[in-house]
C-alpha cells in the first residue's frame, strides 16, 4: 500500500476559501472591536479573490484529483463563479438590513463563507461522499443563519422547520445513496455509470435507490411534493437570509441534480425523467396557483420560486427520448440557463424587499409596495423589470429562460407539457402584474423617501438593468451555458 | 446464517420507523431529533451491510463521515431547540404554527 500525494492544484479555489474562513474566524476573535467590518470586508475579498483563483486555474478538459473524489470541469467552474457573485451580492444587500436589526455579527459572514465552501464542494463532487459532505456543510450553515435573529419567535420557528425537513431530506438522499452503492458496488459517479452500462447493477435495488435520490434532490430544490418548507422558511427568516436561501443554494442543488442524475445515472435517464415530469408539472401548477392567494410578498416569491424550479426541471427531463440522446446538450443547457437567470431575478426581487425595509419596519406585504412609483420612480422601474421578467414577458431574461426550456420540451415531443407550462405561466402573470399595478396605480401608505446605503442602490440598479440587458442579448449567457456543459459532458 | 437481505430489511424497518416518527409525532421536538438520528443510523446499517457483502471498504468509510455529520447536525438541532424554548416557552410540535398562509 503506497500513499500518493494528490494533486492539490485543481482544488486551489476550495483550499483558498477554506483557509480564509479559518483566518477570518481567528481574526474576528482577536480583533473584537473591528470584528464586524473586518469579517464583512474579508468575506467579500475572499469571494472576489476566489473568483480570480477559479478563473486563473481553469482548464478546458475535466481534471480529476483526490482519487477521483473531485472533478474540475467547465460546468463546475461556471457554477462556482455564479455562486461567488450571488453570495457576494446577497451579502452586500443584506449588510445594512442586518445592522438595523443588530444581528450583523461577524459570525454571520463566516457562516456565509462556509456555506459557499459547501456549495463549491457539491459542485465539484465526483463521488457520493463529497456530495453529501458539501450538502451538509451548506445546509448546516443555512439552518444557523435562519435562526440568526435569535430573539424572534418567527425566525426560530422557521429554522426549526427548515432543520427538521432538511435533515429528513438528507436522510432520504443518503438512503438512496446506500441503495445505489449496493446495486452498483461503487460510490464514484463514473464507476456507477460504468456498472449500469455493463448491466452489472441489480435493477430493482437501483430503482429503489433512485426514488429516494430524486426525493432528496426535490427537497433541496424545493419542488412539489417536497415544498412544504419553502414558504414558511422564506417568510420566517430575516429577509437577508431569505435572499441567501433563494439564490446560490439553487445553483448548488442544480449541480447536485446534474452530477447525480446525469453523470452517474444517465443510462436510466428515462426512469428518472418520468419522476421529474410528475414533480415538475405538480410544482408549476401548485406554485403558480398558490402564489395568487398570497398577501405576503415573501410567501408569494416562495411559491413563485417553486414554480420556477419546476420550469428548470422541464429542461432536465427533456434530454433523452426513446434512447435518442441528441437533445441532451440542448435540454441541459436550457435548464442551466434557467437556473442562472432565476438566481439573477431572485437576487433583485429580495434585494427590493431589503431596500424598502428599514429599522423597525419589515417590508413583506404586497401593500408595502403601494405607490412606489411616487416614492422612487427609479426603483419602481427596477421592480417592474423583475416582475415582468419573472412573469416571462418578452424581452426580459425570464422570457428567454422560459422560451429555451419550452423549446427543449417541445423538441423532446412533450407538447402537452409545454401547453400546461404556458397556461400556468399565464395564470402566474396575474400575481406578478398585481405588484406592478399596486406600485403604479395605488396611493402610497407612507410617502417617506427610501433610505438605503449608496452601494445597495447602485448594485440593485445594476441588477435590474442586467435583467433587462441580458434580455436584449440572451445569446451570450445561453452560449456560455452550452459551452460550459459541452466541455464537461 | 444471516444474509444481506436480513440486514436490508432491518435497515428498511428502522428507516420506516424514523420517517413515521417524524410525521406522526405531534408532541415533542426532542423525539423528532431522535427520529432523525435513527434515520441516519438506519442508513449506516445499510452501508455496512452492503460494504461487507460487496467486499468494498468505501461504504464503511462513508459511515464514519455520516456519524460525524450526524453529531454536528444534532448539535445544531439542539441549539435551535434551546433558542426556540427561550422564545416560545414550549417545544411542542403543535405550537409551531405561527407561519401559515
Amino acid at each position: 500500500m503506497n500513499f500518493v500525494v494528490p494533486d492539490f492544484y485543481p482544488a486551489a479555489a476550495e483550499i483558498f476559501v477554506a483557509v480564509m474562513a479559518l483566518v477570518i474566524m481567528l481574526a474576528s476573535t482577536f480583533a473584537r472591536s473591528i470584528a464586524r467590518s473586518l469579517s464583512y470586508y474579508a468575506t467579500q475579498f475572499t469571494l472576489i479573490a476566489a473568483a480570480f483563483v477559479t478563473i486563473f486555474t481553469m482548464e478546458g478538459e475535466p481534471v480529476y484529483t483526490f482519487s477521483n473524489l473531485f472533478i474540475r470541469d467547465l460546468m463546475g467552474d461556471f457554477l462556482k463563479l455564479m455562486i461567488y457573485f450571488s453570495t457576494a451580492i446577497a451579502l452586500l444587500y443584506g449588510r445594512a438590513y442586518l445592522a438595523d436589526r443588530k444581528i450583523d455579527k461577524p459570525e454571520y459572514y463566516l457562516l456565509a463563507l462556509l456555506m459557499t465552501l459547501g456549495m463549491m464542494v457539491m459542485v465539484t463532487a465526483n463521488h457520493m461522499l463529497p456530495m453529501y459532505i458539501g450538502l451538509e456543510m451548506m445546509s448546516l450553515a443555512l439552518y444557523t443563519m435562519v435562526a440568526f435573529d435569535r430573539d424572534s419567535a418567527r425566525s426560530t420557528e422557521a429554522a426549526m422547520k427548515y432543520f427538521v425537513l432538511g435533515a429528513l431530506a438528507s436522510g432520504l438522499l443518503l438512503y438512496g445513496m446506500s441503495m445505489v452503492y449496493g446495486a452498483t458496488g461503487s460510490l464514484e459517479f463514473s464507476a456507477i455509470a460504468q456498472a449500469i452500462y455493463n448491466e452489472a447493477a441489480n435493477r430493482t435495488v437501483l430503482m429503489f435507490g433512485l426514488v429516494f435520490l430524486v426525493a432528496g434532490i426535490s427537497f433541496k430544490l424545493g419542488v412539489v411534493p417536497f415544498h412544504m418548507w419553502v414558504p414558511d422558511v422564506y417568510q420566517g427568516a430575516p429577509t437577508a437570509v431569505t435572499l441567501m436561501i433563494a439564490t446560490a443554494p439553487k445553483l448548488a442543488a442544480f449541480a447536485m441534480a446534474v452530477r447525480l442524475l446525469i453523470w452517474a445515472l444517465f443510462d436510466i435517464a428515462e426512469e428518472w425523467q418520468t419522476m421529474l415530469m410528475l414533480v415538475a408539472v405538480a410544482s408549476i401548477v401548485l406554485g403558480n396557483l398558490a402564489a395568487i392567494a398570497q398577501q405576503n410578498i415573501k410567501r408569494m416569491l416562495a411559491y413563485s420560486g417553486i414554480s420556477h424550479m419546476g420550469f428548470m426541471l422541464l429542461g432536465l427531463l427533456a434530454g433523452v427520448v426513446d434512447g435518442d440522446r441528441h437533445f441532451a446538450l440542448n435540454a441541459y443547457s436550457s435548464a442551466m440557463f434557467y437556473a442562472v437567470s432565476y438566481v439573477i431575478m431572485s437576487l433583485a426581487s429580495f434585494g427590493m424587499l431589503i431596500l424598502l425595509s428599514r429599522a423597525g419596519f419589515e417590508a413583506e406585504n404586497i401593500d408595502d409596495f403601494k405607490g412606489l412609483s411616487r416614492r422612487s420612480p427609479w426603483f419602481a422601474l427596477m421592480m417592474l423589470f423583475v416582475m415582468f421578467s419573472m412573469a416571462g414577458i418578452p424581452f426580459f431574461i425570464g422570457f428567454f429562460a422560459k422560451l429555451s426550456v419550452l423549446q427543449a420540451v417541445v423538441a423532446a415531443g412533450y407538447f402537452w407539457l409545454a401547453v400546461v407550462a404556458v397556461l400556468m405561466s399565464v395564470a402566474g402573470a396575474f400575481y406578478y402584474l398585481r405588484v406592478v399595478k399596486v406600485m403604479y396605480f395605488d396611493e402610497p401608505v407612507d410617502a417617506s423617501p427610501i433610505h438605503a446605503p449608496a452601494e445597495v442602490r447602485v448594485m440593485l440598479s445594476a441588477n435590474g438593468i442586467a435583467i433587462a440587458a441580458l434580455g436584449l442579448a440572451p445569446q451570450m449567457l445561453m452560449s456560455l451555458c452550452a459551452y460550459a456543459l459541452l466541455g464537461s459532458l | 446464517m444471516l444474509s444481506l437481505s436480513h440486514f436490508l430489511i432491518l435497515g428498511a424497518i428502522l428507516f420506516a420507523i424514523s420517517v413515521v416518527g417524524i410525521f406522526l409525532n405531534r408532541k415533542n421536538l426532542i423525539v423528532l431529533l431522535m427520529a432523525i438520528e435513527l434515520m441516519l443510523l438506519a442508513v449506516n446499517m445499510n452501508f455496512i451491510a452492503f460494504s461487507h457483502y460487496l467486499g468494498d471498504i468505501a461504504g464503511q468509510v462513508f459511515v464514519f463521515f455520516i456519524l460525524t455529520v450526524a453529531a454536528a447536525e444534532s448539535a445544531i438541532g439542539l441549539a435551535i431547540l434551546i433558542v426556540m424554548f427561550r422564545n416560545m416557552r414550549t417545544i411542542h410540535v403543535d405550537d409551531l404554527d405561527s407561519l401559515k398562509g
